[in-house]
């Protein structure tokens, strides 16, 4: 009998659990348990094993996604970090970018570094921006350092060294002289944990891996006892931001790359039914209860990037985080959710969100106490969702309490009837969002129009046509089981692995020397299949590679995919190429006559997947029945008015729902607008597209 | 009221926000393809729609404020020499006039007419700085504004259509570095339309034809908003000096502040006149800066539009330092205009009585390094063979102390500079930089301790000298503290062996020599005395400040295992406060 394969995904409120065994799937959500997180995966354990019927022998992988490291560097309850740096830049990581996030804000406060002035060492070493020594590695002061970490009770210690990125052997030295004085103690090097040219953010992110190792460590370590005590004896793997899985030691050395390993599994899922359907061109929508996330997926692949901000001190700011250089899949979140609050500002302007209501107290129409208004609240009030069937009927709703709160807050302040003022709040996060997603596509050089949306989490599929509306998109999808869509996504993801290295070369004739850059990707190579052969022994790999390039003089790179293959020296003008190629499709035009350099070769290696099920042809119509009608408010009349509402349950392969309707399922609700039609597709996802008037 | 009614204050706000995010990704394509290191890493570039009178409709945040409502005037200019009734589709205009674009000759204005259905509805504007606009290069040395560069006055870039390619061949064998220029005035013309397709779309979305309603509503709204936050503020006339080192000679920043129901009027009579060099201010820079000063206190949240910005009103007296006139020299104009707001808050501090920070850094304090052939001074022979290279990063020292709060270590105010790596610039240039850390006891004492400055310490791998082009403020008249607060460390420019040089204008380090730049410290705030001893202590144990300082300027004696001796403190507070 087949195995069974597991997914749990560990989320601030709830612990979802997803569990495939012979083409049965089961779900299950739990509270997390943030004192002790494996406390909670172990409910959810007994819970989904029970509810599938399979025991903890018949599994045969398990898919782990937690924010646990995430919730260490926000809560500042990571290990106790010392930094090791070249002498003369001990305040790198504190001193930052030297800029500011928030322009008229003069109280803004930056993000306080993970390790504190005083754990922050400077060694006496440096290379210069070729890897020539200037100074040798001070030996004799390393070792003198050991005792005062020692006395200080340091648990880890991060080194990060200048241009280490481009030979960290004075930090590997430093390593060894310092884990001889101070065993059990971890050590981050910014030559393993991050080798990308820029010392703030290379040495940023060793810091971050160093503060959350001891505390990953720790756990996983617990959760690998509580499996094995319950008798699983299959693999754990982990769930990477980049999108990729890791094996269990893997994740011990380098736990900064699960950070954001949630998202990933939503993205993953929509780049699956991606390739499924045949969608070359998707915008994946994610929103739950505090956030919305966007993410741009093309021919099937969710878009790469290696930057990313922890623990933002201004909530959704860009530039006010902590940056990690790490593999992660490319996404704008936004402060709107189902909770994100609505209020007037002194301009009579409505802002929603980012602050949210979260759980408790919740919306104003959860009746636990909370009197701000909601999206939530202004959904019910639109007749949107219904009070008694919300969360398959577990929560309550209280139309009167959200229509009061909606009042106060928003319709009072600017003179209008209740129902105005809640479209009016539902009118803005929508903006909120659509805008949001304009700039994220601006900015990676991408077109929104023409695209297929992809909608999950609890409140995406309520917002999900308008959205759609406002970008120009004509087709929304809802897939099956939006409600634990990231730990869905967990199962589809590959072990893989993703290498950097920074190399400084130039694409000038004389210059370019393709033996040096096929050394370069041997070496990356061998490193990425030394750890993707241990989770994936017998697979077949995909490699991807791309370069970082810019024009001479310019401060950001564009990533371009490189061609398979050795380089040879006909590549030159091939890279060129391929970078210009780019360029014009990010910026529209090229620039004839400047020189052209690469920063950054990165090789990412995935054990091959095995193809998708393409998606059966959709069949003809059937019509579909309701099981009644409410009334919900319609924009183009202003008012109230009678909608049919059908339950997803009752619908089959091929069933079409005319809008306006609505399709209500235990975990979301789904809106389909006068201007769309809704249909069940054979994968089990319903398909919302425009009709043409 | 329903959403779809004209006058439907969702519906308006639906359109304002849009029109936000429109200017927002104008300035976004601009950043992303721009190649002088300022605006890229700096985001000193301006992104705004404007209506057909020229009135700016909304404005994108961007990272410095000197072209707030620089740009803003800019247009008017526009539409002085060139009526909008006489533009056509296709139509690109451009400047770097300083004195009608935004204050010196290496920033380029460029203005494109937005038509939809062959009807004019708005103008896009913007500005950014090129890297080389030829003359001396970017520095405070010139004494004639001949010097600085190639001189752009208001023209055509494109009709209909057609780009000018005279003019871009004159730019081009002009400057030091031709294809970036001329790329970034391809930067500028794209950006505009971009804002000018997205602007399309959205009154294609909302069926609107003109953007009379929404341009009124905008307008009405900020212009309110921004008079109802002036009148919580106590009515009077507010003065306030400020002296700072200037290139040659120190300079006078005097400045009256008459708040009053119609908004905030602000004359700089009494400022010192024009300087010999180029650190002279054209007034439209003195507006940016002087009112985004003004606005950071008194109603940060309300948008640059003409609404918000045609309540603050700045004049300075003609041949002014902050008004300087045509042929004066402005290349390095922000050294004088980024102390505007510290005197601004000097007015607003009498007006509020408290409320703002004390004095900061301000002035940015870049590395501008230059290496090369005929580049430094000294026998040609040794720079002959030199490695080619230009440097700039941009670095701040400390900012004052604000109320309730230390003031930030290390951070550009007014400016929103971001700086560069450190391994790239060393990947990039032979420069090496030994040292960037922060400087101990720069910070002004005070309950509120100011920001600490860096010192950053700069030598080359070339057997040959380099030039830095220095322009930097704040070392013969440091940063001062407000309400009993001391002032910051002075910045101090020299070479390791000893030998001091001067804070502004292009100078050699000789082979084999390191540069060491020591940048000020901000302000404090408020009796340093009174700051908790813990806070003291934990100052001394993160090396913020010596322990010597925590006993002379605050009064705490701090034990060598970072306790607090909390009698000799007692005693060490007592006496002070007698």
């Amino acid at each position: 009998m087949e195995k069974a394969r597991l997914a749990v995904d560990i989320g601030g409120t709830f612990t979802d659990l997803f569990l495939e065994w012979s083409g049965k799937r089961s779900s299950a959500k739990v509270l997390t348990t943030p004192r002790a997180p494996e406390e909670g995966v172990m409910t959810g354990m007994a819970e989904i094993l029970k509810t599938s019927g399979a025991k903890p022998s018949d599994l045969g992988l398990i898919i782990h996604g937690t924010t646990l490291a995430t919730n260490a560097i926000i809560e500042r309850k990571g290990a106790k970090t010392a930094l090791v740096v070249t002498e003369g830049f001990r305040d790198s990581i504190e001193i930052a970018f030297e800029h500011r996030f928030e322009q008229y804000d003069i109280f803004m406060m930056k993000p306080p570094p993970l390790v504190a002035r005083e754990l922050r060492f400077g060694i006496p070493e440096r290379l210069d921006g070729r890897g020539n020594v200037l100074i040798p590695l001070d030996e004799d002061a390393v070792r003198a350092l050991a005792p005062k970490l020692k006395a200080q009770g340091i648990e880890a210690v991060a080194i990060g060294y200048m241009h280490a990125y481009l030979d960290g052997k004075h930090e590997r030295r430093t390593r060894e002289i310092l884990a001889e004085a101070m065993p059990g103690v971890s050590f981050s090097l910014s030559s393993e944990v991050s080798p990308e040219i820029r010392e703030y953010e290379r040495w940023s992110t060793a810091a971050a891996n160093a503060y959350v190792q001891p505390v990953m460590d720790r756990y996983l370590g617990r959760l690998d006892e509580a499996l094995r005590k319950l008798g699983v004896t299959c693999p754990l793997f982990l769930m990477t931001s980049g999108g990729g899985l890791a094996a269990l030691d893997t994740a011990r050395k380098f736990p900064i790359r699960l950070v954001e390993s949630g998202p990933a599994g939503g993205a993953i899922l929509a780049a699956s039914l991606a390739r499924r359907c045949g969608l070359d061109k998707v915008l994946s929508f994610d929103m739950g209860g505090t956030t919305a996330k966007i993410c741009l997926i093309d021919d099937g692949e969710p878009q790469h990037s290696r930057t990313f901000e922890v623990a933002r001190q201004y909530r959704f700011l860009k530039g006010s985080g902590l940056p990690l250089r790490i593999p992660v899949i490319e996404m704008v979140e936004i402060g709107a959710g189902g909770g994100s609050i609505a209020h007037v500002d002194s301009l009579s302007r409505v802002n929603v969100g980012p602050e949210s209501a979260g759980a408790e107290p919740g919306p104003a129409s959860y009746g636990r106490g909370g009197t701000e208004p909601t999206v939530t609240d202004a959904d019910v009030v639109l007749g949107r969702l219904d009070p008694g069937y919300f969360a398959g009927g577990s929560i309550k709703l209280s139309p009167e309490k959200a229509g009061v709160a909606v009042d106060k807050a928003v319709g009072k302040p600017l003179g209008l009837a209740r129902l105005d003022a809640a479209f009016g709040v539902s009118e803005i996060v929508e903006e909120n969002m659509a805008n949001a997603a304009r700039v994220h596509a601006v900015e990676r050089g991408k077109e929104l129009q023409d695209r297929t949306m992809i909608a999950f989490g609890g409140a995406a599929p309520i917002h999900a046509a308008r959205l759609a509306e406002k970008l120009g998109i004509g087709r929304v999808m809802i897939p099956s089981g939006a409600g634990v869509g990231s730990a869905v996504g967990f199962l589809m993801a590959p072990v893989a692995y993703e290498v950097v290295r920074s190399r400084y070369v130039q694409l000038d004739e004389d210059k370019f020397d393709p033996a040096f850059v096929n050394k370069l990707f041997a070496e990356m190579r061998a490193e990425a299949e030394a750890v993707v052969k241990a989770g994936a022994p017998n697979a077949k790999l995909v490699e991807v590679r791309t370069a970082d390039m810019r024009y001479r003089g310019q401060g950001h790179e564009i990533t371009v995919d490189l061609p398979a293959g050795d380089f040879t020296a006909a590549s030159r003008a091939r890279l060129v190429e391929l970078y210009e190629t780019g360029y014009a499709a990010t910026f529209g035009r090229t620039i004839p006559g400047l020189g052209v350099e690469i920063m950054n070769w990165t090789l990412r290696l995935a054990a091959e997947q095995p193809p998708v099920d393409k998606a059966p042809p959709q069949p003809a119509d059937i019509p579909s029945k309701a099981r009644g009608s409410r009334p919900v408010y319609d924009p183009a009349d202003q008012d109230m008015k009678d909608v049919s509402v059908y339950h997803r349950a009752d619908l089959t392969v091929g069933s079409c729902v005319p809008g306006p309707a609505i399709i209500a399922e235990d975990e979301t609700t789904t809106i389909v607008p006068k201007s769309f039609a809704a249909r069940l597709t054979p994968i089990g996802a319903l398909l919302l597209e425009k009709v043409e008037a | 009221m329903s959403i779809n009614d004209p006058l439907s204050p969702i519906r308006l706000q639906l359109m304002w926000d849009r029109l936000i995010a429109v200017v927002e990704e104008q300035a976004l394509a601009l950043m992303r393809t721009g190649f002088s290191t300022s605006t890229r890493e700096a985001g000193d570039l301006s992104a705004g729609v404007f209506d057909l009178d020229g009135a700016m409709l909304a404005q994108a945040v961007t990272g410095t404020p000197g072209h707030i409502n620089s740009m803003a005037r800019a247009v008017y200019h526009f539409l002085d020499r060139f009526p909008a009734k006489t533009m056509k589709e296709g139509d690109i205009f451009l400047t770097n006039d300083p004195w009608k674009g935004t204050g010196h000759l290496h920033d380029f204005t460029f203005v494109t007419p937005t038509f939809r259905r062959g009807k004019m509805v708005a103008l896009f504007a913007s500005t950014c700085h090129v890297v080389d606009i030829g003359g001396r290069g970017m520095g405070a040395d010139a004494r004639q504004v001949y010097e600085e560069g190639l001189y752009i006055p208001l023209m055509h870039f494109a009709r209909e259509g057609k780009v000018d390619q005279t003019l871009t061949d004159i730019v081009a064998a002009n400057v030091r570095e031709p294809v970036q220029v001329v790329g970034d005035l391809y930067s500028l013309a794209t950006c505009n339309e971009i804002g000018c397709r997205r602007l399309i779309e959205m009154m294609d979305e909302f069926a609107i034809d003109d953007l009379d309603r929404l341009g009124k509503h905008i307008l009405e709204k900020s212009k309110q908003a921004s008079l109802e936050q002036i009148r919580k503020i106590p009515f009077g006339d507010y003065k306030f000096s400020m002296t700072v080192d200037g290139y040659d000679k120190p300079i006078d920043l005097v400045a009256t502040m008459t708040i009053g129901d119609t908004g905030i009027d602000v004359s700089f009579d009494g400022t010192s006149g024009v300087s010999a060099y180029g650190i002279n201010v054209p007034v439209c820079y003195t507006e940016a800066y002087a009112s985004f000063g003004v606005k950071c206190i008194v109603a940060p949240k309300v948008p640059n539009n003409e609404g918000s910005l045609s309540v603050i009103r700045i004049t300075a007296p003609e041949g002014s330092i902050l008004n300087a006139k045509h042929p004066a020299p402005v290349a390095a104009r922000h050294v004088t205009g980024q102390m505007l707001p510290d005197v601004m808050f000097g007015c607003l501090h009498q007006a509020l009585k408290g409320g703002v920070p004390a004095e900061g850094a301000s002035c940015l304090w870049n590395l501008s390094a230059l290496g090369g052939p005929g580049r430094a001074d000294g026998d040609p022979a040794e720079t002959v063979n030199a490695k080619v290279f230009t440097i700039m990063s941009f670095h701040a020292g400390g900012t004052g102390a604000r109320p309730g709060r230390d003031g930030l270590s290390a951070t550009a105010f007014p400016s929103g500079v971001r700086n560069v790596p450190i391994e790239v610039n060393e990947t990039i240039s032979p420069i090496v930089v030994w040292k960037k850390e922060y400087r101990q006891d720069s910070g002004g004492a005070g309950e509120f301790r100011g920001g600490l400055g860096q010192i950053m310490e700069v030598g080359t791998l070339d057997d040959a000298p380099f030039a830095i082009a220095a322009y930097y403020d704040r070392i013969d008249h440091p940063p001062r503290g407000r309400d009993g607060g001391q002032s910051g460390m002075a910045g101090r420019v020299a070479l390791e062996s000893g030998h001091k040089l001067r804070g502004m204008g292009q100078q050699t380090v000789p082979k084999g020599e390191k540069l060491i730049i020591s940048m000020p410290g901000g302000g404090g705030l408020g009796n340093p005395r009174k700051r908790p001893m813990a806070l003291v202590a934990e100052d001394v144990r993160q090396g913020f400040i010596s322990s010597d300082s925590a006993r002379r300027d605050y009064g705490v004696a701090v034990n060598d295992d970072g306790s607090v001796d909390e009698a000799e403190t007692a005693k060490l507070r007592a006496v002070a406060a007698e």
